[in-house]
């Protein structure tokens, strides 16, 4: 888990559930010392990463749309976008 | 009734008492609707309840809305307003006082559809639609929200705008439909069912602004209430404003005022969440900082032990050790030492006799002795010869024919050839001769032969 590019790749949701995770087990304190090196590690990196995404969020926002009897995605543009 | 005769009297709280229970042990009274006009109109301001009567053109009724219920009312009634009210008959025992327990109430204008709206309601409640465990919970961290509302109405608008200024994180799928009109009903309802289907957004808002109870009304119908009701997806409602409940309102899980409010329930806060992760990481840096510290004083307290104090201690205890095993060790190489040099001493001796000059010398001397030997050997034997020779020589002296012949003897060759002349037979009279004497020869011719017959 703790490898940077597992990371990054953690949807935010997870990196954030992760993190508490790891405060909590740091936090019960019967962590041995190399696994708690290692936690403190990963949770830095996930912090590190949560606080990245909150920052470079980019928001997708797409609508369904029927074609043909098929249902698709188009980007949603709102009618301040179009103007 | 012939109570006088044939009973004791009743005391009043034992009629008002026994009228009561008479009263809501009715059915058709426990359920009913009644229409009327407002009168006597009081809001009590510490409680929260409303008392009023009902009136028509010839009684009233006394009636109260306890604040439990008039809360969800999307108007303030007042005197004259002419409402449907729903409720139960039962008594004020303090009074002896007939009253009806409202637990909704419609302006009468509504009419038709608030009396089936009521009904529906009712219904759906009985089914355990709205039963308050049955609601899901809403993720914190939404992936994806889907939004069933109309592609071009402001709901949308102020749901983006919202959840980007709150959560730019989340990704927002929007199924388009129609909310109001005929078919809206049943395009929220296949809506819903679709999302279920795609199983993409985590949480779903369905809804629209603000509107009439005509506008608002697929939000009321049973087939959306139900799609919302069987959704797995956990449902907000955002329907109309502050005051306008939908059937959909009391089905979701979560119901929001406006649409605005259902995108801030749906996402959590971008800053909030900035600052519970700075928080996490701020304790995260203690706990790791107090730990180190802890581990630190540990490994302190064990380097105060004697062990680590006077570590010489433990060390002489090894020298001495180093020292003995040194001493025996030069013991012992020194004995196997002298054994070896022993020996060495012993094989050179031994290869001292064998030195190559010695034996050289040796050899050479014994072949001085072996040439000398030799030498003699020789003599003697060239001695032994000449005298053998000279006895020979003596020998063949002695048988020399030239001695014979100085005895008188002769030799008779033919002439001029050296046949020799042993018989008479050989020569002819007239053949030469040449007769050979001891001191020379002579040249002779036979005259005649005469062969000696008594041999």
């Amino acid at each position: 888990m703790s490898d940077q590019n597992q990371i990054e790749s953690l949807p935010f949701e997870k990196a954030i559930e992760r993190l508490e995770e790891v405060v909590r087990l740091l936090e019960k304190g019967d962590v041995p010392l190399e696994e708690a090196i290692r936690l403190f590690d990963e949770g830095m990196k996930l912090a590190g990463a949560c606080n990245q995404k909150l920052e470079w969020a980019e928001q997708q926002i797409e609508m369904l749309v029927q074609e043909n009897g098929e249902w698709i995605r188009k980007p949603f543009l709102s009618e301040e976008e179009l103007e | 009734m012939n109570i006088d005769i044939e009973r004791e009297p009743w005391s009043v709280s034992k009629l008002v008492n026994y009228l009561r229970g008479t009263l809501e042990l009715d059915d058709q009274l426990q359920k009913v609707w009644v229409e009327g006009e407002i009168t006597n109109f009081t809001h009590h301001i510490r409680s929260g309840h409303m008392y009023f009567s009902l009136k028509d053109e010839q009684t009233q009724l006394k009636a109260v809305m306890f604040a439990g219920y008039n809360r969800r009312l999307r108007f303030t009634p007042k005197n004259g307003d002419r409402v449907v009210a729903k409720g139960k008959l039962s008594v004020y025992e303090r009074d002896g006082q007939v009253q009806l327990y409202i637990h909704d109430l419609s302006l009468h204008g509504v009419g038709d559809l608030y009396v089936a709206f009521a009904r529906l309601k009712e219904q759906l409640e009985e089914e355990g639609l709205f039963d308050p465990t049955k609601k899901k919970e809403l993720p914190s961290y939404p992936y994806k929200i889907g939004v069933i509302t109309s592609a071009s109405g402001a709901a949308i608008r102020d749901i983006i705008t919202t959840i980007k200024r709150r959560y730019p994180l989340v990704h927002v799928l929007l199924f388009p439909v129609s909310v109001q009109g005929k078919t809206a009903a049943k395009e929220v309802a296949k809506a819903i069912a679709m999302m279920n289907q795609l199983k993409e957004a985590e949480v779903l808002i369905v809804g629209r602004g603000g509107g009439s109870m005509e506008e608002l009304w697929a939000f009321n119908e049973e087939i959306v209430v139900r799609s919302i009701f069987e959704s797995e997806i956990p449902v907000i409602s955002a329907v109309g404003h502050e005051t306008d409940f939908t059937l959909s309102d009391f089905v979701a899980d979560l119901r929001a005022a406006t649409p605005t409010a259902a995108a801030e329930l749906a996402v959590p806060h971008l800053e909030e969440l900035k600052e519970k992760v700075t928080s996490l990481q701020k304790r995260l840096i203690h706990i790791q900082t107090t730990m180190i510290s802890l581990w630190r004083d540990r490994v302190r307290q064990l380097l105060s032990r004697p062990i680590f104090q006077q570590p010489r201690a433990r060390l002489e205890q090894y020298t001495q050790r180093i020292d003995y095993l040194h001493s025996d060790l030069t013991k012992a190489i020194e004995k196997r030492l002298k054994t070896h040099q022993h020996l060495l001493e012993r094989l050179g001796e031994q290869l001292q006799r064998y030195q190559p000059q010695v034996t050289l010398s040796k050899q050479r001397e014994r072949l001085t002795y072996l040439q000398k030997d030799l030498f003699r050997a020789i003599y003697r034997q060239v001695e032994e010869k000449q005298g053998k020779h000279l006895r020979l020589i003596d020998q063949l002296d002695a048988l020399s024919p030239l001695k014979v012949m100085q005895r008188g003897y002769s030799l008779v060759y033919r002439f001029k050839q050296d046949e020799l002349i042993q018989s008479v037979k050989q020569v002819q009279p007239g053949d030469l001769i040449r007769v050979r004497l001891s001191d020379g020869q002579l040249k002779c011719q036979i005259w005649g032969a005469k062969e000696d017959k008594d041999e």
